[in-house]
């Protein structure tokens, strides 16, 4: 499996025919294109949903792209981009958010904004 | 392992690609965003299509906003049950059972649309009075109507507001598998995307509103009426 470049060292990556139950957590950015449910916790990082990934978990992360399916509430310190075949039922707090022309939501979106220095 | 139940009826609505972006003014968005102005962090529900023009003029001036599309919502085949003779019929106890699920009370200003000119009739009573639960008292909800003038054909568009009184309307196609409902639902075939399903006159849109406050009539001149109702 090969994920797009992030540009980034380390990316960590799961790939589409991986099913993953329960927690996860991590100090390194992910890409995942498989299968979770539970949660996903990676605070200073960033996650990236491919179009294959279904997730069924809240999440919580720097920054969050989604191209896939996500079910839960996102929470992102930084931004959220939901692509065009994003499909996404839950809440999402952030503090930047960018959705292309094609994307589903269903659910709150609640952008709290800081003053940068 | 199946994750998202129903999930196939969340995508079935798109926005028909190379149709021209139209725009029109709405009367009815004018007065709500002048009622709405001064007023920070109100909670708004949107119940047309995904629309990120929409999210971003809201979230922009510290409001929060509900996306929820219950036309397409309404095409999940989960949605649908055998009625006496076997025909399969949408059922509303279970469309509001995972659909319009909020606390009472909860929302300053319901974008409505025109989506009771293209909800099934049997969905339409119910959803009124779940969206009066859902909105404040004083709380505004903002409907278009087609009039008869429109004809049967009258597109069924997604609305993205752009200005504080324009909007820019895109016309919404199904995908084919959604074009019919579930397989002997009886549903009328649809071309290409949502079909009017009735026309009302203003006594019918009384009594869809008659629980709420106060109604507004604003006529526009391509053939929409737009209502402006408060709890």
């Amino acid at each position: 499996m090969s994920a797009p470049s992030t540009g980034l060292a380390q990316t960590a990556q799961i790939g589409k025919s991986v099913v993953i139950k329960g927690e996860l957590s991590g100090s390194e950015d992910l890409y995942l294109d498989g299968q979770v449910e539970g949660s996903i916790t990676l605070k200073g990082n960033s996650l990236t949903v491919g179009p294959n990934g279904q997730v069924k978990a809240s999440v919580e992360a720097k920054g969050i792209v989604v191209q896939g399916k996500l079910e839960g509430n996102i929470q992102a310190s930084d931004r959220v981009d939901l692509r065009k075949s994003a499909v996404v039922t839950g809440d999402i707090t952030t503090q930047r958010i960018s959705i292309e022309e094609g994307a589903f939501l269903k659910g709150k979106i609640d952008v709290h904004r800081t003053d940068g220095k | 392992m199946k994750f998202f139940r129903g999930s196939s009826g969340m995508e079935t609505a798109v926005p028909a690609p190379g149709v021209p972006k139209l725009t029109r003014r709405s009367s009815g968005l004018g007065e709500l965003t002048r009622t709405w102005d001064a007023a920070e962090n109100f909670c708004v529900l949107d119940l047309g299509s995904t629309s990120p023009a929409n999210i971003r003029h809201f979230t922009g001036r510290g409001h929060k906003i509900y996306s929820e599309d219950l036309l397409t919502a309404s095409t999940d085949p989960a949605m649908f049950t055998p009625d006496e003779s076997g025909a399969l019929v949408l059922d509303s106890r279970k469309f509001l059972a995972d659909n319009l699920v909020y606390p009472a009370a909860h929302f300053d200003v319901i974008l409505c649309w025109n989506l009771p000119d293209y909800l099934d009739e049997s969905l339409v009573k119910p959803v009124v009075g779940r969206l009066w639960s859902v909105l404040k008292p004083g709380g505004m909800l903002l409907a278009f109507f087609h009039t008869r003038d429109a004809g049967p054909d009258a597109p069924c568009y997604r609305f993205h507001v752009i200005g504080a009184d324009t909007l820019e309307m895109t016309r919404i196609v199904l995908r084919p598998e959604a074009r019919r409902g579930p397989a002997s639902t009886g549903r009328s075939p649809v071309a290409d995307g949502f079909q009017l399903q009735r026309v009302f006159n203003n006594r019918h849109i009384e009594n869809l509103f008659r629980d709420f406050a106060s109604i507004k009539f604003f006529l526009a001149r391509d053939n929409v009426r737009e209502v402006l109702v408060v709890r």
